[in-house]
C-alpha cells in the first residue's frame, strides 16, 4: 500500500458491470466457503499501546468464558454440522491454540479444513509492529500451523482485524496466496503488492456471526434468513460471473444452543440448492487464478 | 517504530489454559450425566432480585444502573418496579407451571422485602447469593480483603434476613477478580454461576463447582440489548431446548442444561409475561424437561462425578 497517502492504493478499479466471466467448477455460479475462528484469547494479556484486549479489568470472566465456550463445547456442534451438509472449514486460527488445545485444531484437521493464520493471539495486536515483529508473527505461524497440521498456510486474517502498512506486502513475500482483510468485493480481485502476487479473497463482516448478533442484534433466525438471502441473490448474479460467499463464523456464537439450529437450516438450504461449489479458501483462489492469470 | 519486544513474547504458551483456574475438557467426550428420572434437560430458571441504590457505587457499574442526573427516579423506579410487581407475576407464573427455579438475590433485598423472601421459600425455590445490593460489584480493582469482607457480609446479610444459607454465588454482571474463586470457597459456598463456557457443570480447580448461567439465553441480552420481543426470546428458547433435547436423545440419553436467565423488570412487564407464561405452559409439558433449582442440578452432577471416580478407582 501507499504509506500516508489518502488512496492506500490497494488494488485498481473494476466496475461490477462487464467483468470477464468466471465460471465455477460444474458450472456453479457462487463459490461458497465457510471460515470458523478458531481462536484462543489470553486472559490476561500484555497491554498493547494503541487498543485494550478486554473491556474490563482483568479477568474479564464473561468475555473470556463465552469465548472459551467454543473450545470447550460449541466448536464440535458447529463442526458437526457442517460435515453434515458437506461444508469444509476454512479456518481463521489463532495459531496458539496448536499449543493451548490441540485437540481442537486436529478435530478440524481431521475433516479435512483448510487453515490460514489470524495471528499467534487475537488478543495480541499488530498495529505499531516493526517489520521484523511482523515477519516473526508471520514465520510463527507458518512454522506453528505446518508443525501441527502439515499444511502450508496460504491466508491471512490480520490478528484481531489489525495491520500494519507492511502486511499485505510481507503475507506476498512470504508465498501466501490470499487476504480476508478486504472487504471492497463479492468477487475475487487483485491485490497491489511490492512484489509477487496476492489475491484478495471475499471474507465478510457484513453476514459475519459477530456483525449478525451485536452490530445488526439479529435473532438467530433471522441471521439463518439474512444468510439465504445473501446466497439467493449472489447465486443468481453468479451466472453473469461468479460470485463468492463467505460465511465467517465463530463457534461460541453460531454453535449456541439456539442459534444452530437455524444456521442449520441456512446450510441444508445453501447445499440443496445446486447453483453453489462449496470449497475451502485456497481452492478458490486457485480457479479464479487459473481463469484470469491474475488479470482479473 | 516498534512495539516493545515483551509484546512478542508468549510464556503462558502451553498445552491447557494461560491461567490455573480450571482445567479443559470437551462436553462431547465427557461420560454422559444422567438426570432423574431419565430426563435429558435440565431447566434452570434463575431469577435475579436487585435492589439499585440510587447512589450508584462499587468497583464498575452494574448493567441496569442509574443513568441521569441525580436523582434518577425513572430507573431507580423503574428497576423497583421488578421486586414489587414484576417478580409476583413470575411466582405465579412458576407456581401454574409447577417448577422450582432459582433466586440469585441481593442481601439488600432480603432485608428490605421480607414478604418477597417468605413467598419464594414457601413455593420451595432456592436463593443464590447475590452480593449487598447492585453497588456490590467485584473486580480486580479491589483488595482481597475488602472484597472477602463484601462477600462475607452478603451472605451474612442473607442468612439472617432469609433464614437460609446459600450454596451458590453469582456475582453483578458475572465479573471477578483474581481471587474471588478462593474467596467464595473459603466463605463456605458450593458453586458459583459466573463463568459462561460450559452448558454443564463443572469443577474448578480449587475444588467450587461452576454452574454456568449462558448470558446468551438471558432475558437480559435479548430483550434489553439486542432489542427483540419477548415472543423472539420465547422462540429462540424453543429452538434451544428442541437443540438440546436432540443432542441428548443422540448420546443416548445424556443430560444437557439449559439456564434460563430472568429479570423481573425486563420480563415481568405486563406485555412481556405472558410470552413467559406461555413458554414454561409448552417447555414443562415436554417429557425431557426437568425443571430443577440450581442446587438440585448440582447434587445430580455431583452425584455423577461421584460414581464416575468409584468407576475409574475400580478399573
Amino acid at each position: 500500500m501507499q504509506e500516508g497517502a489518502p488512496d492506500p492504493d490497494l488494488y485498481d478499479y473494476h466496475p461490477y458491470r462487464g467483468r470477464p466471466k468466471i465460471t465455477w467448477p460444474g458450472g456453479k455460479t457462487v463459490a461458497v466457503w465457510v471460515a470458523p475462528n478458531l481462536e484462543y484469547y489470553e486472559i490476561d494479556p500484555p497491554l498493547h499501546p494503541s487498543r485494550k484486549a478486554w473491556p474490563t479489568l482483568h479477568p474479564s470472566v464473561v468475555g473470556f468464558a463465552h469465548r472459551d465456550h467454543s473450545n470447550r463445547v460449541s466448536h464440535w456442534r458447529m463442526a458437526e454440522v457442517m460435515t453434515k451438509h458437506g461444508f469444509p472449514g476454512s479456518v481463521s486460527l489463532s495459531v496458539a491454540l496448536c499449543q493451548h488445545h490441540p485437540e481442537v485444531v486436529e478435530d478440524a484437521r481431521a475433516r479435512g479444513w483448510e487453515f490460514f493464520s489470524h495471528g499467534i493471539y487475537n488478543t495480541r495486536y499488530a498495529y505499531g509492529m516493526s517489520e521484523a515483529q511482523e515477519r516473526a508473527i508471520i514465520e510463527d505461524s507458518i512454522r506453528t500451523v505446518m508443525e501441527a497440521t502439515g499444511q502450508r498456510i496460504r491466508g491471512w486474517l490480520a490478528p484481531a482485524l489489525t495491520h500494519t502498512p507492511r502486511t499485505l506486502d510481507l503475507i506476498a513475500e512470504y508465498g501466501f496466496t490470499y487476504t480476508c482483510d478486504l472487504y471492497h468485493d463479492d468477487q475475487v480481485q487483485e491485490v497491489k503488492v511490492r512484489r509477487g502476487r496476492l489475491a484478495s479473497i471475499p471474507y465478510s463482516l457484513e453476514v459475519n456471526d459477530h456483525y449478525g448478533f451485536f452490530v445488526y442484534n439479529m435473532s438467530p433466525r433471522e441471521y439463518a434468513e439474512a444468510l439465504i438471502r445473501q446466497y439467493e441473490r449472489l447465486a443468481a448474479e453468479g451466472a453473469r460471473s461468479g460470485t463468492v460467499m463467505c460465511i465467517p463464523l465463530h463457534a461460541y456464537l453460531i454453535g449456541q444452543p439456539h442459534r444452530i439450529g437455524p444456521f442449520e437450516q441456512a446450510l441444508r438450504h445453501i447445499a440443496a440448492d445446486g447453483r453453489a461449489w462449496i470449497a475451502r479458501a485456497g481452492e478458490i483462489v486457485d480457479h479464479w487464478r487459473a481463469q484470469t492469470g491474475g488479470q482479473g | 517504530m516498534a512495539l516493545d519486544p515483551a509484546y512478542l513474547e508468549y510464556p503462558h504458551r502451553r498445552h491447557g489454559y494461560d491461567h490455573e483456574l480450571y482445567d479443559w475438557s470437551c462436553l462431547h467426550t465427557r461420560a454422559p450425566v444422567r438426570w432423574p428420572d431419565g430426563k435429558t434437560v435440565a431447566v434452570w430458571l434463575c431469577v435475579s432480585l436487585e435492589w439499585f441504590p440510587i447512589v450508584p457505587g462499587g468497583p464498575f457499574k452494574a448493567p441496569g444502573h442509574m443513568q441521569t442526573a441525580y436523582p434518577d427516579f425513572r430507573h431507580y423506579t423503574a428497576r423497583d418496579y421488578g421486586n414489587r410487581v414484576g417478580v409476583w407475576r413470575f411466582l405465579d407464573a412458576f407456581a401454574a407451571a409447577g417448577v422450582k427455579a432459582s433466586f440469585a438475590t441481593n442481601a439488600a433485598i432480603a432485608e428490605r422485602y421480607p414478604e418477597l423472601i417468605e413467598a419464594i421459600l414457601a413455593d420451595g425455590h432456592e436463593i443464590i447469593a447475590h452480593s449487598t445490593d447492585m453497588n456490590g460489584t467485584i473486580d480486580s480493582s479491589l483488595s482481597r480483603e475488602a472484597e472477602s469482607a463484601l462477600i462475607g457480609e452478603a451472605i451474612a446479610r442473607i442468612v439472617r434476613a432469609a433464614g437460609v444459607r446459600p450454596s451458590g454465588w453469582l456475582s453483578i454482571a458475572r465479573q471477578q477478580s483474581w481471587n474471588t474463586l478462593d474467596l467464595l470457597k473459603e466463605h463456605g459456598l458450593a458453586y458459583c454461576c459466573d463463568w459462561v463456557n460450559d452448558e454443564l457443570p463443572y469443577r474448578f480447580r480449587n475444588g467450587l463447582v461452576s454452574l454456568p448461567l449462558n448470558h446468551e439465553l438471558s432475558d437480559r441480552q435479548i430483550v434489553a440489548v439486542q432489542q427483540k420481543s419477548a415472543e423472539s426470546w420465547a422462540e429462540s428458547l424453543t429452538d434451544a431446548f428442541d437443540w438440546l433435547a436432540g443432542e441428548g436423545r443422540a448420546q443416548g440419553g445424556a443430560g444437557r442444561m439449559l439456564p434460563v436467565h430472568l429479570t423481573p423488570y425486563i420480563m415481568g412487564l405486563p406485555y412481556r409475561i405472558d410470552a413467559l407464561e406461555r413458554w414454561l405452559a409448552a417447555i414443562a409439558a415436554r417429557d425431557e424437561a426437568w425443571f430443577a433449582p440450581g442446587n438440585a442440578i448440582i447434587a445430580a452432577w455431583e452425584s455423577h462425578e461421584q460414581a464416575q471416580a468409584e468407576e475409574a478407582g475400580r478399573g
